[in-house]
């Protein structure tokens, strides 16, 4: 291999990529609006829950009551309404994602020291959100419920201990402590950015060489086939490093995610990654020779898996075993967990053991397929 | 150690079930200027890109610098320099960085590199426009860059496809002249065209038509080799009317206008001269001048190459 060739080569096509418009937005602007999009975009959290009430008791404690949805992070008690229908009009529109129905002898029965139902209607069409939502409001109500027991059994002159349960659970959310699912939605989208980037830009770089009709001049020369291979993906692969920062420094910088682990494990693992998603477009590129083509079908074989079976959007254990199996294909799978445990719980190179080997296998599959797929002929 | 610069020796190119090159044979010696004189689709383009080692033969043994192609590609390829049909720089780049480009793709010596780019800006008169986009240049200006990066690592062997296509008359001649300047300095240049012209400035021309190799000689022993009879000038009034009684004319096989007078092709020169003047006062035309004549190039073209279907 000639270094002066794959040079001349690598700086060619980083010539391209700052005089093409359309290659400078896919490696500068996308990266950062995926970030932006997805960071504030595909929160699974849910937060400030529009609520909707029908106080039919219209006493003290139930206004208590209310006051305890409103004082909530989860809900945001939108209004109080003055019938039925009103209340099923606010979720059949989407205005209330919950809506709660307190009966009449609410205050009289609690005050009798006997029990009462109260009524919770949630909208369900996103069965995620609405079963945070129901677990939120057993969890006020059931707080609510708590209290109101505490102070009859003091008005009885009962000892407090008698209304706490026997047992408690004291639990401790380990390296996501939040529960932000921002935290495990930024490493996704350095994974998908990478994914995309990578196999965009380097699907073009063969393709545009017989679209353009330099292909034959470039074969012509003594160059080889992996100089060319190597002399285009080096300057991409620096690109897709730079990229991996940008998102790397933005999630930690703009949206606060936690990054525990070492600069060294993230460069290893990204190194790897890039080598595959590179790969992978040069072998499209190969096999597509234009430019509209062959960037279609990467973005089809990089983003739907990186986006379905990585374990990005889905969790991969909650999967039936088939498309389980399915997702040790895919090698964004590997990637995301090493970020994920990078990013949140600090993991080093030794605890990552074995997605670092399935990558290292993956890239040097995908390596060696990129070789020899691009041969020095017109025939 | 043998002269040729280029050996073929049966050389076959299919694809598919057509035939692109049939059994083709010829050698090149060194600082000669080898013209490809042809109609489209006669397989000029795929015999000087299996040359290039772009294409493999079907058969047949080709040499070119004293390698075998098809082993040795790569070497080959070091040894040549190569233009395409189609202009193949990169628009998008400047003149500059194209020679730098291909400087490094031949792996011109760097000490040497920055003096051969300044020689092939200077011999394609780019001096000035160095630093502009490829793309913007016209044609003329184009033509000679792509010559000068194919020529600056100094091949021994050049192969020019239609180097002159769509270049103005004037850009053509600059051309030709920079072709002779390199051949005088020992390069063997191989240039296909259809121009008649040109043909003229190569030092032998290989006729091709429909894959086989029909002729190959200097453009005067082409233009002296036996067409099967004798070219005859014919002057005379209302070339329109003579060309139709001539055509009628026994021991008449081809005629037709050439400029202002008649070309005519006979059998037998002798009799001929003979019998048609007469033949058109027959008809009340009087004939100022009738010679035999050597024919053009064009002549023997149409006379060796079938029109392509």
């Amino acid at each position: 291999m000639s270094w002066r060739r794959t040079v001349a080569i690598a700086r060619k096509e980083l010539i391209h990529v700052r005089r093409d418009p359309r290659s400078l937005l896919i490696a500068l602007l996308l990266p950062i609006m995926q970030m932006i999009l997805l960071g504030y975009g595909a929160t699974l959290d849910a937060k400030h829950l529009a609520v909707y009430a029908f106080d039919r008791d219209g006493s003290q404690t139930s206004q208590a009551l209310l006051k305890r949805f409103q004082a909530s992070p989860y809900f945001d008690l939108v209004r109080t309404v003055e019938g039925y229908a009103d209340l099923t009009a606010a979720v059949d529109a989407g205005r209330a994602k919950l809506g709660l129905v307190v009966s009449p002898d609410f205050s009289r029965r609690l005050a009798e020291g006997g029990t009462v139902t109260v009524q919770a209607i949630v909208d369900a069409t996103d069965d995620n959100t609405a079963n945070l939502a129901m677990g939120y409001a057993e969890a006020v109500i059931g707080g609510f419920s708590q209290d109101v027991q505490l102070a009859w059994l003091r008005r009885q002159g009962l000892p407090d201990r008698a209304a706490a349960p026997p047992i408690s659970v004291e639990t401790r959310t380990w390296y996501n402590e939040d529960l932000e699912s921002r935290n495990f939605i930024v490493p996704g989208v350095v994974a998908l950015v990478m994914a995309l980037v990578g196999a965009l830009l380097s699907s073009l770089t063969i393709a545009r060489e017989w679209e353009r009709g330099t292909m034959e001049q470039l074969v012509s020369t003594p160059v080889t086939a992996r100089e060319i291979m190597i002399g285009k993906l080096v300057p991409y692969f620096v690109i897709g490093l730079v990229d991996a920062a940008l998102c790397v420094g933005f999630g930690i910088g703009w949206f606060g995610v936690p990054f525990r682990g070492t600069v060294g494990t993230l460069l290893v693992a990204t190194a790897l990654y890039l080598v595959v998603v590179l790969g992978i477009g040069f072998v499209i590129s190969v096999a597509i020779p234009n430019q509209l083509g062959a960037s279609s079908i990467a973005i089809l074989v990089t983003l739907l898996p990186t986006n379905m079976l990585s374990g990005f959007a889905f969790p991969i254990d909650q999967m039936p075993a088939p498309i389980r199996a399915v997702s040790y294909v895919v090698w964004a799978r590997y990637y995301l967990t090493i970020l994920k445990a990078v990013f949140l719980k600090g993991s080093g190179l030794a605890a990552l053991g074995g997605p670092l080997l399935a990558m290292v296998a993956y890239a040097a599959v995908v390596g060696t397929v990129a070789t020899r797929a691009f041969r020095k002929t017109l025939d | 150690m043998s002269d040729a610069a280029v050996v073929v020796e049966d050389l076959v190119k299919r694809f598919g079930t057509f035939t692109a090159v049939d059994r083709v044979s010829f050698d090149a010696r060194r600082g000669e200027v080898l013209g490809f004189l042809g109609p489209n689709g006669a397989g000029k383009s795929t015999i000087i890109r299996i040359l290039c080692a772009l294409l493999r033969p079907t058969s047949g043994r080709v040499r070119v610098a004293g390698l075998d192609v098809t082993r040795a590609p790569e070497a080959v390829r070091a040894r040549i320099g190569y233009m395409s049909q189609r202009f193949s720089l990169y628009d998008d780049l400047t003149a500059i960085e194209n020679l730098r480009l291909f400087g490094g793709l031949y792996a011109v010596p760097a000490g040497d590199l920055d003096a051969r780019i300044r020689w092939a800006v200077e011999m394609g008169g780019l001096s000035g426009r160095e630093h502009e986009l490829v793309g913007t240049l016209a044609g003329g200006w184009k033509q000679r860059l792509a010559l000068g990066c194919a020529v600056l690592h100094r091949p021994p062997i050049l192969f020019l496809d239609e180097p002159t296509s769509g270049v103005d008359p004037l850009s053509r001649r600059q051309f030709w002249d920079l072709i002779h300047h390199m051949a005088a300095s020992g390069v063997t240049v191989f240039v296909s065209t259809h121009y008649m012209d040109e043909a003229e400035y190569c030092n032998r021309l290989a006729l091709i038509d429909r894959g086989r190799l029909v002729a190959l000689g200097t453009p005067g022993e082409l233009r002296s080799a036996p067409l099967g009879g004798t070219l005859l000038l014919v002057e005379c009034e209302r070339l329109g009317e003579a060309l139709a009684v001539l055509a009628q004319t026994p021991g008449v096989r081809e005629a037709a206008v050439f400029g202002d007078a008649l070309h005519v092709m006979v059998p037998d020169a002798e009799t001929a001269l003979r019998e048609l003047p007469g033949a058109l006062a027959a008809h009340g035309l009087r004939c100022e001048r009738i010679e035999a004549i050597a024919p053009t190039l064009e002549d023997v073209f149409v006379h060796r190459v079938g029109t392509a279907p």
